[in-house]
């Protein structure tokens, strides 16, 4: 019997990933990490900055992404997100900048709450990335 | 008749127009192809946001208390109009063809007594409004400095759209831009995009039970602005396929009747030639013959 399913990721600009050999993705949702396997109820979700982990028969790989949305119906689980970058080629620099550019943000003072946990998430993602 | 030097020039000068005019068909297809390319790579997100929204809107059962980017603020009397045309002209009706369509509406929605406001991205459109509606024009936006579309122009826009809204400046948005069909075709149009239409495809949804997390209400507010972020990404992206589209289809045009119109100063330049040629030996023969 086969585990897999299949995974979609696009954004804006195009469709990033398409795989039908999926067995289990873990999304850094708003709520905490998620694993989904096969046959999961459908769900909608949407993510915080993090690590998209991915495993399928072909190997396992990881994604950073910025936010995103997921739906996940019929054992097809799209992910929709404005910036998803492939931490086996990501540029070390480009992180460097985006940290920065976050660091920055946090420090303007009209920022929510809300704002302020998931911009402190983002830094604390890409430390551990760097 | 014009003389032989006059028309010379005028064939010279209007082949070197039409140079250009095959220079800039060239330019056109060539943008064309990557703006098509990227305007078909960007309709699964904008396909796939569209759904979830509907498959959330559809889940939600307190119409009354959902949030006001999907069910508007209950009355309608400030429209907001987002005109979307190109920053460069030389593209054939393309510019034309939105601004007719929204004009329509503006007629409309002014004689219904209601209030308009208008905000033009892309320069053109600034520039064919600003003498009949520079009253109603809130904002212009322009994006001269970037090369290609982009997603963090379109969420630029984006914002100011939902800033405005959060400050209740307006009550309906609506956005014109052109759909791109196929080279020869552009089709401009006028989408609605808060409060949001639904209607299209309520009913493939509505047995799925989805679990959400968090609340559907949280959910919604945190999607809402970002799909009319990407509503205007597609919208963007529909229009700059359609601008090379419409341009490469312009010059074209423009280089088949310039090449018609060589044509037809050369014959005029040779007749002229032999006519006076003709007179000339006329002349020769004349004088001859008189001795």
């Amino acid at each position: 019997m086969s585990e897999e399913y299949s995974l979609e990721i696009v954004n804006p600009e195009k469709s990033f990933l398409y795989k039908n050999d999926v067995t289990e993705v873990v999304v850094p949702a708003f709520e905490g990490e998620i694993g989904i396997l096969k046959d999961h109820i459908s769900i909608i979700s949407f993510l915080k900055p993090g690590i998209i982990k991915v495993f399928s028969n072909s190997g396992e790989d990881s994604y950073f992404v910025n936010d995103g949305i997921i739906e996940f119906k019929n054992n097809n689980l799209s992910i929709l997100t404005s910036l998803i970058l492939n931490l086996k080629d990501i540029d070390k620099e480009k992180l460097s900048e985006i940290q920065k550019l976050t660091e920055e943000e946090l420090l303007k003072p009209d920022i929510s709450d809300q704002e302020k946990y998931l911009l402190d998430q983002k830094i604390e993602v890409l430390k551990s990335i760097n | 008749m014009a003389s032989l030097d006059d028309l010379k020039k005028r064939i010279s000068s209007v082949k070197s127009t039409q140079k250009i005019t095959k220079a800039m068909k060239m330019v056109a297809a060539a943008k064309l192809r990557r703006a098509q390319e990227s305007a078909e790579k960007g309709r699964p997100y904008s396909d796939k946001m569209n759904n979830v929204i509907l498959n959330l809107s559809s889940a939600i059962s307190d119409i009354e208390n959902a949030p006001k980017l999907l069910s508007g603020t209950g009355e309608d009397k400030i429209h907001l109009c987002v005109v979307m045309t190109s920053d460069r002209g030389l593209c054939g009706g393309f510019n034309t063809n939105i601004i007719k369509k929204a004009k329509l509406y503006f007629q409309k929605i002014l004689e219904e007594g209601k209030i308009l406001k208008i905000i033009t991205v892309g320069t053109k459109g600034y520039d064919q409004l600003k003498r009949a509606y520079s009253d109603n024009i809130i904002d212009r936006i322009s994006f001269k400095e970037s090369k290609n579309v982009n997603y963090f122009d379109a969420d630029k826009v984006g914002k100011t759209v939902i800033e405005k809204f959060e400050n209740k400046e307006f009550d309906v948005c609506v956005i014109f831009y052109n759909q791109f069909k196929n080279v020869i075709t552009q089709i401009p149009q006028e989408q609605q995009i808060i409060p949001l239409k639904t209607s299209d495809k309520e009913t493939n949804s509505s047995e799925d039970n989805y679990e959400f997390e968090p609340e559907e209400d949280e959910i919604l507010s945190n999607l809402l602005p970002k799909n009319i972020s990407t509503q205007i990404f597609k919208a963007m992206l529909e229009n700059s396929a359609s601008e090379q589209g419409s341009r490469m289809s312009a010059m074209d045009n423009a280089t088949r009747n310039a090449g018609e119109m060589v044509d037809k100063l050369t014959i005029e330049y040779n007749r002229s030639r032999q006519a006076a040629i003709t007179k000339e030996l006329i002349e020769i023969i004349s004088g001859a013959e008189s001795l």
